[in-house]
């Protein structure tokens, strides 16, 4: 009997071939997201059983047009495929490829074929071939291609089985044929140039000596003298260039060769229905109105549909709260529990509903081909503030959460248009500053209405607008400022217009919201308990806390009910985050806030919406009352010198213009490190969008006090 | 004046003449864009820039900048096509 053997799986293909449509059918809920160490990308996997004996590990490499990379997503294919010692090396490699854009996706497979390592084309959505009109002689395809070849259909479920049976045939064949399309051409390209190459890499096929000289960044796990002949070779620039060009013509003219003998497309029966909704989707005016009506309909779905869950969530969390409280032994660790641990999920859970909706829709628009449209008409507008048409995708995410949005960057090209879109990307207003604007907004706006609308939705809605407008003058300015090496190539594929399928976005969403869920989740949670612990410590002072109200004259003829709040007060402002609290007070007392606030804005910086939470244990360890709501209890809140309201506008409205723009996210920083590969960019983003948000706060209260 | 992709008018078409290598990123050669190949503007956008083409099957959008370096031939038998779409 064979021992179980598990073969390594690699699909690559173009973006927009159903790659992961495929890679959804193959391995199902088996598949995980991890990241590539050291660098940014994330790498999907999944198994995909094969027979009883045998297990299929399947890597969905990032859809790229070729293997010379244009993006840090792309340079992850070269990277796994060409480094015998990576982890992730394939024993077999497919190459989907879509139906009716055949000759640009043979191009990268003639390219992967060099690689010699054993190959399948599988030929995607062959259920729309009749619809188009197209005919394919794949028996001799294959015979002409030298490769295993297969017509599929990863939606419609066609051809699954078969494929796994190729995989399986594929994964046990270790006789591969060298047939090296480069060789054949090298001769028409610089036959010397070439015969040089293979002198000096005389282990190597030659075409993977070709790609170490015009692809590789990083050649250290090359011997030296190999080293040293790549950098002779890559002496004339100029001549690599052409070498590159004249190769990408000689294949593209083989497949032509090819394609002649086996394919045929009716050209009659191509439908126009791409040009109809390109001439409407894209046109000067409708274009426009059409995309600000999209974004107002995913807004109000972001809002509205949202609310009722996290009312839910809300209410649920709070509920169990109590219900831990009330019937788990009191003891720290009961209050551990239900005052630290279970908000601090709840904190994260309710999010969720945002986050799941807006990621729904995102990614209707990417599936539907509806977002490439968007991109080219907001190409130039966005050029204009040093960013490209592919950064609206983020900065629409960034409404939601600014991680999963920093991460949509990938897929820019220009190391400066993509730097300029993760710096301003947490300006937008995501959705943790929602609990934040909410409380505040409640308590400092009046519910009046003006015309007809609610103050307290308008005052929202300029906060939105405020975000976004800090975000395109942020980005202006860094385009002035920002010296960075620049070279754009902005080309972006229009893709056919398809019907959503529900599984990819299934599971679009389920990687979005794990990423949200480990990424900020993880740092939200432990925040909640660290400062638990800090409001329930403190030293001697705070030990002392009863004996010491207890002695002070002026609370001796006190009731019980009042002094026991009594000393819970002087518990907190003597606990150790009190003590933090008193510290910055100073600091921020010109923006009108006072130690309590202080504590909140500590705690929030790490995760803005902690201000809430942090604000709700604050005056609920003070007061016994517990039937009173946070709301209530920020209202009856006294300034202790002038007897006013603590949060009145000045204050109010100086806390949402502070939130508005402070960079309170630790999730966001440590993307944003992983992203740009260095601590300076998260540094600056910090030091830029807080000195903003005191200037800013500050001027709000002076203006309103 | 030299014709190039960005001089065509929407809905004119014209053959590749030459892409200087130099300028041009090799990824448009590999999305199909090279000497020979017909060419089709089928939409500019907003603000006239970028420009929308098909160009040997690909539907692909790329920006003025590079569409000036894509020195083309207009098709001759344009003139000729548009009447007949006028008469069907």
């Amino acid at each position: 009997m064979r021992d179980r053997k598990v073969i390594n799986v690699a699909l690559v293909g173009n973006p927009n071939t159903g790659k992961s449509s495929l890679f959804n059918q193959l391995t199902g809920l088996s598949q995980k997201v991890s990241n590539y160490p050291g660098v940014t990308v994330e790498k999907k996997y999944g198994l995909c059983k094969l027979t009883d004996a045998a297990t299929a590990n399947i890597i969905d490499l990032p859809g790229t047009y070729s293997i010379n990379p244009n993006t840090i997503d792309e340079s992850i294919v070269l990277d796994t495929l060409i480094n015998n010692n990576n982890t992730d090396y394939p024993d077999v490699i497919i190459v989907v490829a879509d139906i009716v854009n055949i000759k640009r996706n043979l191009l990268l497979f003639s390219q992967i074929k060099d690689l010699e390592i054993p190959t399948i084309l599988a030929i995607n959505m062959s259920d729309q071939m009749e619809r188009k009109g197209i005919t394919i002689a794949i028996d001799l395809l294959q015979e002409e291609l030298k490769s295993k070849t297969i017509l599929i259909s990863a939606r419609k479920n066609i051809g699954i089985e078969a494929l796994k049976k190729l995989i399986l045939i594929q994964g046990f064949n270790k006789k591969v044929k060298k047939t090296s399309t480069l060789s054949n051409f090298s001769n028409r390209m610089d036959a010397p140039f070439f015969t040089n190459i293979k002198n000096e890499f005389k282990d190597l096929s030659l075409y993977k000596a070709w790609l170490y000289i015009t692809q590789l960044n990083d050649t250290s796990f090359l011997t030296k003298e190999e080293q040293l002949s790549i950098v002779k070779f890559r002496e004339d620039e100029n001549k690599l260039a052409r070498l590159q060009h004249k190769e990408t013509v000689l294949r593209y003219q083989l497949i032509n060769n090819i394609l002649k003998k086996t394919y045929k497309i009716d050209q009659s029966k191509a439908t126009s229905l791409r040009a109809k909704l390109d001439r409407i989707l894209t046109h000067k005016i409708f274009g426009y109105v059409i995309f600000a009506m999209i974004l107002m309909l995913i807004f109000q779905a972001v809002f509205d549909l949202a609310q009722y869950p996290m009312e839910f969530i809300d209410e649920s969390f709070a509920k169990l709260s109590s219900f831990t409280k009330d019937n788990l032994p009191t003891g720290v660790l009961t209050n551990l529990i239900s005052e630290g641990i279970i908000p601090g999920i709840g904190g994260i859970i309710i999010f969720i509903p945002q986050i799941v909706i807006l990621f729904l829709l995102v990614a209707i628009l990417e599936e539907t081909g509806y977002m490439s449209r968007v991109v080219f008409l907001m190409d130039k507008i966005m050029r204009r503030y040093g960013m490209s048409g592919k950064s609206v995708v983020p900065l629409i995410s960034g409404t939601a959460c600014a991680i999963p949005a920093i991460m949509a960057t990938r897929n820019i090209s220009g190391f400066k248009e993509r730097l300029i879109t993760i710096l301003v990307t947490p300006l937008t207003t995501c959705a943790a500053r929602i609990p934040v604007y909410a409380i505040i907004i409640a308590l400092v706006i009046p519910n009046n209405r003006f015309f007809g609308f609610s103050l307290q939705g308008l005052t929202l809605m300029i906060l939105y607008l405020i975000g976004f407008i800090a975000a395109i003058i942020a980005a202006y300015i860094l385009n002035k400022i920002l010296k960075v090496n620049n070279k754009s190539y902005f080309i972006i594929e229009m893709p056919d217009y398809t019907v959503p399928s529900f599984k990819n976005i299934f599971y679009t969403i389920l990687e979005k919201t794990k990423a949200f869920i480990f990424g900020a989740g993880k740092i939200i949670l432990a925040i909640s308990i660290v400062l638990w612990f800090l409001a329930t410590n403190g030293p001697s002072s705070f030990k002392n806390a009863d004996k010491t109200v207890q002695n002070m004259i002026v609370y001796q003829n006190l009731s019980d009910i009042k002094l026991a709040q009594k000393i819970a007060t002087y518990k907190l402002e003597h606990s150790y985050i009190g003590i933090m609290g008193k510290t910055i007070e100073p600091a921020i007392k010109p923006l009108g806030y006072d130690w309590k606030i202080g504590i909140a804005l500590i705690s929030s910086f790490a995760a803005r919406e902690v201000f809430v939470g942090t604000l709700a244990t604050i005056y609920s360890v003070e007061s016994t009352d517990d039937d009173t709501s946070l709301k209530e209890k920020m209202r009856a809140e006294k300034h202790p010198i002038t007897g006013k309201k603590r949060f009145d506008l000045p204050t109010g409205m100086s806390l949402l213009i502070f939130y508005a723009f402070a960079m309170q996210c630790m999730g966001t920083l440590a993307i944003v490190k992983r992203e740009t590969n260095s601590w300076r960019w998260p540094l600056y983003q910090l030091i830029g969008m807080t000195s903003l948000a005191y200037v800013a706060a500050l001027f709000t209260y002076l203006l309103l006090k | 004046m030299e014709i190039t992709v960005a001089s065509l008018k929407i809905g004119e078409k014209g053959i590749i003449k030459q892409v200087c290598f130099n300028d041009i990123p090799l990824k448009l050669l590999e999305m199909g864009c090279m000497p020979g190949k017909e060419v089709e503007l089928v939409q500019i956008a907003p603000l006239n820039d970028p420009l929308y083409i098909i160009v040997n099957g690909s539907h692909i959008a790329i920006r003025k900048e590079i569409a000036a370096l894509i020195k083309i031939d207009l098709k001759t038998d344009q003139v000729k096509n548009l009447c007949e779409i006028v008469k069907s």
